[in-house]
């Protein structure tokens, strides 16, 4: 993994706020992706991580209100969901869905043929024999309908191998861990770490650090009530695995009475560790956003 | 007690009573070229008895037949139009012609079919359909078959592939003992119409025991304008023998609205399994109005694979009359329904013998403001004990502003069956369409294939090339519809 500074920006997200139905999820995220990196944003549920996901690739009930994204120096926002596709844009989905009728075959020769053209398509079978063996997935699977009766395990093996057909510049991983026993988690994260390369940047969306012990992020990124309220190395999540967000949420849930606006990247575990500390006094501990102001989430 | 209905049911009188019961009840194209054809006859414009005579002189019928056209014509003349289903006040019986023959002789080999009618069929890839696939082609143009082709070996096991003025010619008893057996004229007003002044269709006759392994396929096709299609076709299947016949349609636009009146029978005689396998895409200025209707003696087979995608109005029920013990009857209706459109289709199933077995199994699809109805029918008759059935019938909305509605209408006067009727409409899913867009697909594509992955019931019945030409046919549909 190439963690040098001087890598070229792949995603570039500036003020991102996105909404569903007219209420705001995210409230202006900032985050610089380069290649060769794997970033992990980590968050409790109903933080706003798979907004993010959906707004990145365009999912039409989520509404990006303001902000700008740039992929590969082009603006994203601007793309249909399936230009940022074939532009190398991919979504391993947390829940994909599954679509009676439509054979997986050849639904994967279909999306290998709107990325790379016709020329690749004709190699497809040889493609595809290759990148099943890396996922120990069986051929049969290419018969079965896209996604339907798939087994927990057997949707997230299929969306990593989609992630190796298509070869994405920039992967984004939706929970998938979630619902994974350990071997399929580790068969899955095997798949993943396979298509690591330079020129392959990745952000990694979970709630458990347990995801992170086989896909190893350089960066670590918390996200809070549709905030991202810390930045940090791998020692962040391991932190959040011994803590939980509590601490985090406690000091946002603090520096926000305080009328502190300086919370950002400079405030070190440390810190949060002492505004645990500090028993926080307030009538609302047990939902913290809603005295944070701007979400109900 | 069983026995004596089964005994009734093979009883022609009694499946008469049945086929009168039947008949009261009320239960941007893609080929839009017209190639000009000289055509050799065109009756005026009209019905009256004189234009049903004329036919039947220049066909050199045989008396029964002329008889048979022209209590037809009264019957056609004294019934009024039906009040039910799809609205057909735009049909003018009195602005059509009634027969047309393009071509003086029938073409026995490609080579000697005249080339502007070769190139209409150029454009629907028939020759090379023919050449993969074909067992033997009854293309046809207008009112008269122009090209007709039998392999050898299916002429060597006695099958008889012909188109029906031939097949009348030709083989005059056989015809004779089967004709309107199972669709007698009175049957509806549109039969009636076909039965005055039929013109070309089919005639297939399979001899027992004779297993016919490659599908025999027809296109169909209108291309006059105002020119009326009157086809009927007759297949026979005796004992023990297997036969699919295939029949695709489409037709070029016209400005003037086109009526396409067709009859099919089917005579699936003990033990004998006849599948019968429709695309019909007609431009959508042609009212479709097909009579269909099967009877399955002692433990025969019919099935009825009904794909409507195109015309402006589709009316049709294919039916099957379960005469014997153990018939089975399968209905597989799929109906696409687009803008200006309105497909109403379904079946019809009859058991009046004892452990008979029926499924109707409908799809349809409708987009922009078109409209499909599902209207099924499913009759027990009294005495038929330990008969089953099975009706399905699926919806997929694609717009906002587009219909689908079901009439299903179930009979049972007999009290040891099972029976099960299951319907379910749907929206096609945001999910589904961000999910295959997310990997690359357009949006056209991503419905293109949705829909698709609906059809597939329907089109993993068709042999593989007209699933991918059902295929094209559909991704056509939708690249216009979401642009």
């Amino acid at each position: 993994m190439a963690e040098n500074g001087a890598a070229s920006p792949t995603l570039v997200i500036e003020d991102l706020h996105a909404a569903i139905n007219g209420q705001e999820i995210l409230h202006g995220i900032n985050l610089t992706l380069n290649k060769g990196e794997v970033h992990a944003i980590m968050g409790p549920n109903g933080s706003g991580k798979s907004t993010l996901a959906y707004a990145l690739m365009g999912h039409p009930t989520y509404e990006v209100t303001h902000g700008r994204v740039f992929f590969k120096g082009e603006d994203l926002l601007g793309m249909e969901p399936d230009e940022r596709a074939k532009a190398g844009l991919f979504l391993a989905f947390q829940y994909p869905t599954s679509i009676p009728g439509i054979n997986m075959g050849n639904f994967l020769r279909l999306a290998v043929r709107a990325r790379f053209g016709e020329e690749k398509a004709r190699q497809f079978r040889k493609l595809l024999t290759e990148k099943l063996q890396l996922l120990k997935m069986d051929r049969s699977f290419m018969r079965r309908y896209l996604n339907d009766g798939f087994s927990g395990g057997e949707k997230k093996r299929s969306e990593i191998l989609q992630m190796a057909l298509l070869e994405p510049e920039f992967a984004i991983l939706d929970e998938t861990d979630s619902g994974l026993d350990i071997d399929a988690l580790r068969v899955v994260a095997d798949g993943v770490n396979a298509q690591m390369s330079p020129d392959l940047g990745v952000l990694v969306i979970t709630h458990y650090q347990r995801l992170l012990n086989y896909i190893k992020p350089g960066f670590v990124h918390v996200l809070l009530g549709g905030h991202l309220v810390r930045s940090g190395g791998p020692e962040l999540a391991l932190y959040l695995e011994e803590h939980g967000y509590d601490p985090l949420i406690k000091e946002l849930h603090a520096t926000d009475q305080a009328a502190v606006s300086d919370t950002a990247d400079g405030a070190g575990i440390e810190s949060a560790t002492e505004m645990r500390e500090h028993s926080v006094v307030g009538g609302d501990e047990h939902d913290p956003f809603r005295s944070h102001g701007r979400t109900a989430l | 007690m069983a026995a004596e209905i089964a005994v009734a049911a093979r009883d022609p009188e009694k499946l008469r009573l049945m086929q009168e019961a039947a008949a009261q009840l009320p239960t941007e194209y893609s080929a839009g070229w017209h190639d000009d054809v000289e055509y050799t006859y065109r009756s005026e414009r009209g019905l009256n008895r004189r234009v049903v005579e004329e036919i039947s002189s220049m066909k050199s019928e045989p008396d029964w037949m002329r008889q048979f056209r022209l209590d037809a014509l009264e019957h056609f003349e004294a019934r009024p139009m039906p009040q039910w289903g799809a609205d057909l006040s735009g049909v003018d019986f009195d602005n059509i012609h009634y027969y047309i023959r393009p071509t003086e002789k029938q073409g026995r080999t490609w080579e000697e079919v005249p080339d502007d009618i070769k190139n209409t069929f150029d454009k629907l890839g028939i020759p090379e359909a023919e050449r993969k696939f074909l067992a033997g082609v009854t293309a046809q143009y207008d009112s008269e078959a122009v090209y007709h082709s039998v392999r050898e070996e299916l002429a060597q096991q006695g099958v008889i592939f012909t188109d029906m003025d031939s097949g009348l010619r030709e083989y005059p008893d056989l015809v004779k003992e089967h004709w309107a057996t199972v669709i007698p004229y009175k049957d509806n007003k549109i039969a009636a119409l076909n039965s005055a002044v039929w013109s070309g269709g089919s005639f297939v006759y399979v001899p027992a025991g004779v297993h016919v392994t490659i599908p025999l396929q027809a296109y169909f096709r209108i291309n006059s304008e105002a020119a009326g299609q009157f086809e009927r076709t007759l297949i026979v299947a005796e004992e023990g023998s297997y036969v699919h016949y295939i029949e695709g349609c489409t037709a070029p636009i016209y400005t003037e609205d086109s009526l396409h009146c067709a009859v099919v029978e089917l005579m699936a005689k003990p033990g004998a399994t006849i599948r019968y396998t429709t695309i019909q895409n007609w431009s959508n200025n042609v009212y479709n109005l097909v009579t269909k209707r099967a009877v399955a003696q002692e433990e025969a087979t019919v099935a009825w694979i009904d794909g409507n995608l195109g015309s402006k109005v589709t009316m049709k029920y294919p039916g099957v009359y379960l005469t014997g013990p153990k018939a089975k009857a399968e209905i597989v209706s799929v109906a696409m329904a687009n803008s200006g459109q309105v497909q109403d289709a379904g079946g019809k199933i009859y058991h009046a013998a004892p452990e008979t077995s029926s499924t109707i199994n409908s799809k349809s699809v409708t987009l922009g403001t078109g409209q499909a109805s599902f209207r099924g029918l499913l009759k027990i008759y009294k005495g038929a004990e330990k008969s089953a059935s099975q009706m399905r019938c699926d919806a997929l909305l694609l717009t906002p502003d587009c219909r689908s509605d079901t009439y299903p209408t179930i009979e049972i006067d007999e009290e040891d069956v099972s029976i099960g009727h299951e319907a379910t409409v749907s929206k096609v899913g945001e999910e589904q369409l961000f999910y295959l867009q997310s990997r690359g697909l357009s949006e056209a594509e991503a419905v293109t294939q949705v829909v698709n992955g609906f059809m597939e019931p329907f089109s993993k019945e068709l042999p593989m090339e007209y699933a991918v030409e059902l295929n094209r046919l559909i991704q056509l549909q939708m690249d216009a519809a979401v642009g």
